[in-house]
């Protein structure tokens, strides 16, 4: 595939090399499965190698069976449940062999389109048989303007001592929209996968496409992508210290914070005419040059300005960093192992960052500073994201400095039954498209692999054996989505 | 905290009295609905319908049916018309309690406005939010509405938690069949009178993803609506604008799919 290196396995190689993709320090970053012309699936997976620019693809062509991966390595349980209920490959010795996305629940009272009577995976909880032990349920719609998924606790007093989330209440299909459109449309619709991903979405789409036709979106274009990356970086961060502070019940912080929020979502519709930034990335570049003029560079310095303020204010908040500090502790071998990613593993420890590790775009032109820290809790992901937030106005103003005159778009038609892989490091982590072509030259098949799908997978190490005060912080410390993770 | 304290208040007040004469809506350059001007149209092209990934265009004859209602706000047809006669514009004020007026095939649909909630909500309106399967653009713009900027408490608008305080149900998302008996569910405990807002595309038919193995097409089928807001997402001028006229405290602005027409 172009965009990885691949290799084609037989079912009997895969245990010994995940093993040695383990001893390497190696990861894998995402597995799925897609049927060529309707045959019996072939199940891909997608590893990054320590050092090594290029991604590592191992093809499984044609079987219904497979070993499990999962005992190795952890990360790639739920791409595996989620194969099963899709795709209908089993993986035998899966340590939780259940319905993730979608479960057969054998009633058709929901007269639905198309496939009736599915729902989503149900809870597996512990088998506790405690009176003291309370059970309690909370979702899918949830207190506030949130979006659905719902919570189980098991707790004692204050204390949890087992949390499961069910996720997939919003599971849209949103891959299978992809199939049977052209190249162009397939833009439009990774935008609306999750909202507040949009750019990354549409980038990571985009490379997988130009990957597939074999072209390279012009200078212009790639700086300016990487700006319109960049102001989605800002504005959501921002949101998320304004969450943040909410949780944590600092007034007005949590107001100065969705006003700065406020105020990048309002230079985002003057620079592109959509507050989310929608509508500007096309395979090949830009659909429209965007010419983004001294005053984005004033605003955005303007913006900076008050942020200092506000960030310096957050530091010195005792009652709000009483609340972060310890709160949600996530070691570095769960996060490493559970693939945690974006920001929540950077506060792990982990030094990751596909702007740098594996370049895109034109971030290897740019001075970019990866912030790592050790502690793994509430503070550190806080603190993670400010440096983010300095970091990404550099990164504006460098772009806005370094910008010159040229075309803002290339020709870009894939060949029929062409493919390849895209990436970029949105604002909550590391997200992959895998696109294919048919041989009528449209989509026939695209996987998405969103940071929050990871993200939520590590979250309840966090939160199993904590306490119910600390839950809604730890939470908001994570900053996940429900629709990037459901799709 | 006291210094928290000094701080807000140096900071002055942040918040727009818009709608009020005079006042800015924060909605600079944000592009809305695309305009269509039928005397511009080429006999027999068809590229805006072809390009169109949600249905919302579809040719007759000799002329276009546009849909707003279906419209994903992409600009894809602006960009694919040859001759102008599909232009982007801003207006995205399109909240309307009657779906046929998002049609621009029906001109002189007009109508009236339904004996409504007037005398119910003198005050204030509480509101209990369910998001059936959104992409969460219509959640991020529904939580800007408690920011500063637009403050919506101060014209008596409030989310509650509860189903059972609530007058109004706004629903976002394409409600996909596992949030169908939650969102049932919801509404079933709600007070009467009751009323339904579907605020997004995927709320008032379905948007990309309606119809397909999971998914429903919006609230079509589901719930009976009063009012609908079609935009993708809708900003939260244009939702503050929907909640005003459903108090009667704003004019429907579009009518037959033409705002202010
Ligand atoms: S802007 Fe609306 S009408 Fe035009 S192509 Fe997009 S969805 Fe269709």
């Amino acid at each position: 595939m172009m965009g990885a290196r691949a290799k084609q396995l037989s079912p009997a190689d895969l245990r010994p090399r995940a093993k040695a993709l383990r001893d390497a320090g190696g990861r894998l970053q995402f597995a799925y499965a897609w049927s060529p012309d309707g045959a019996a699936p072939e199940v891909r997976y997608v590893s990054a190698i320590p050092r090594q620019h290029e991604f590592e693809m191992w093809i499984v062509p044609g079987h219904r069976e497979l070993p499990s991966l999962t005992p190795a390595l952890p990360l790639i349980g739920w791409y595996e449940r989620e194969m099963m209920d899709l795709y209908g490959v089993t993986f035998v010795g899966h340590p939780e062999p259940y319905p993730l996305v979608l479960h057969a629940r054998g009633r058709s009272d929901i007269k639905g389109n198309g496939l009736n009577g599915l729902t989503n995976g149900r809870p597996r909880l512990p088998d506790i048989d405690a009176a003291d032990v309370q059970h309690l349920p909370f979702g899918p719609i949830r207190a506030d303007v949130l979006e659905s998924a719902e919570f189980t606790f098991l707790y004692v007093g204050e204390h949890i001592i087992h949390y499961h989330p069910r996720l997939f209440f919003k599971h849209r299909g949103m891959e299978k929209s992809f199939e049977g459109a052209d190249a162009q449309r397939g833009a439009v619709i990774a935008e609306r996968v999750s909202a507040v991903g949009s750019v990354a979405h549409a980038l990571a789409y985009c490379e997988a496409v130009e990957r597939a036709a074999g072209c390279e979106a012009p200078p212009r274009a790639k700086a300016l992508r990487m700006l319109l990356a960049e102001l989605e970086r800002l504005y959501n961060h921002l949101h998320y210290l304004g969450h943040l502070c909410h949780t944590t019940t600092l007034k007005v912080g949590e107001a100065q914070g969705k006003l700065l929020e406020e105020t990048a979502k309002q230079l985002n519709a003057r620079l592109t005419g959509s507050r989310f930034l929608r509508g500007v990335l096309t395979p090949g570049g830009l659909r429209r040059d965007l010419n983004p003029g001294k005053w984005l560079g004033d605003a955005l310095e303007s913006l900076r300005e008050d942020y200092v303020v506000y960030a310096a204010k957050l530091e010195l908040s005792e009652s709000h960093l009483d609340r972060l500090i310890t709160t949600g502790l996530l070691p570095e071998k769960v996060a490493f192992d559970q693939g945690a990613t974006g920001p929540v593993e950077r506060a792990s420890g982990l030094d990751r960052d596909l702007r740098r590790d594996h370049p895109y775009a034109g971030y290897s032109d740019l001075p970019l500073t990866v912030t790592v820290l050790k502690e793994g809790d509430a503070y550190a992901r806080e603190r993670v994201r400010m440096a983010e937030i300095e970091a990404s106005f550099i990164l504006c103003q460098r772009i806005l400095l370094l910008l010159e005159p040229g075309p803002a778009r290339v020709e870009c038609r894939p060949a029929p039954s062409t493919e390849g892989l895209g990436w970029a490091e949105g604002p909550r982590g590391s997200l992959f498209y895998a696109v294919h072509f048919g041989a009528d030259g449209r989509l026939a098949r695209v996987k998405i692999k969103s940071p929050s799908f990871s993200n939520w997978r590590a979250f309840p190490f966090t939160v199993h054996d904590s306490n119910m005060m600390d839950y809604a912080i730890n939470e908001a410390s994570f900053g996940l989505t429900v629709a990037g993770c459901d799709r | 905290m006291a210094s928290w304290t000094l701080f807000g208040l140096a900071r002055g007040k942040a918040t727009t009295s818009w709608p009020g004469a005079g006042a800015k809506d924060g909605q600079e350059g944000v592009l809305g609905m695309p305009r269509y001007d039928a005397e511009a149209c080429r006999e027999g092209c068809q590229e805006c319908a072809a390009v169109c990934p949600t249905g919302a265009i579809q040719t007759r004859e000799s002329e276009l049916a546009l849909d707003y209602g279906r419209c994903v706000v992409c600009q894809l047809c602006t960009e694919a018309c040859p001759t102008g006669a599909m232009t982007p514009s801003n207006d995205w004020a399109f909240g309307v309690w009657d779906r046929q007026d998002l049609n621009l095939s029906d001109p002189g649909t007009r109508r009236d406005r339904p004996i409504g909630p007037e005398s119910a909500f003198r005050r204030s309106l509480h509101i209990r939010h369910v998001d059936a399967g959104s992409c969460n653009g219509c959640e991020s713009e529904l939580q800007a509405l408690n920011n500063p900027f637009y403050n919506l408490h101060r014209l008596g608008i409030f989310f509650t938690p509860s189903p059972r305080f609530a007058d109004l149900l706004l629903v976002t998302g394409v409600v996909t069949n596992v949030m169908y008996e939650p969102l049932q569910a919801a509404y079933e405990a709600m007070p009467e009178p009751r009323w339904v807002m579907a605020v997004g595309t995927c709320a008032v038919s379905g948007g990309i993803a309606g119809g397909n193995y999971v998914c429903r097409t919006g609230l079509e089928g589901v719930l009976p609506v009063d009012v609908y807001l079609p935009g993708c997402p809708p900003n939260p001028a244009a939702i503050m604008a929907a909640l005003l006229m459903f108090l009667d405290r704003a004019p429907q602005r579009v009518k037959g799919g033409r705002i202010d027409g």
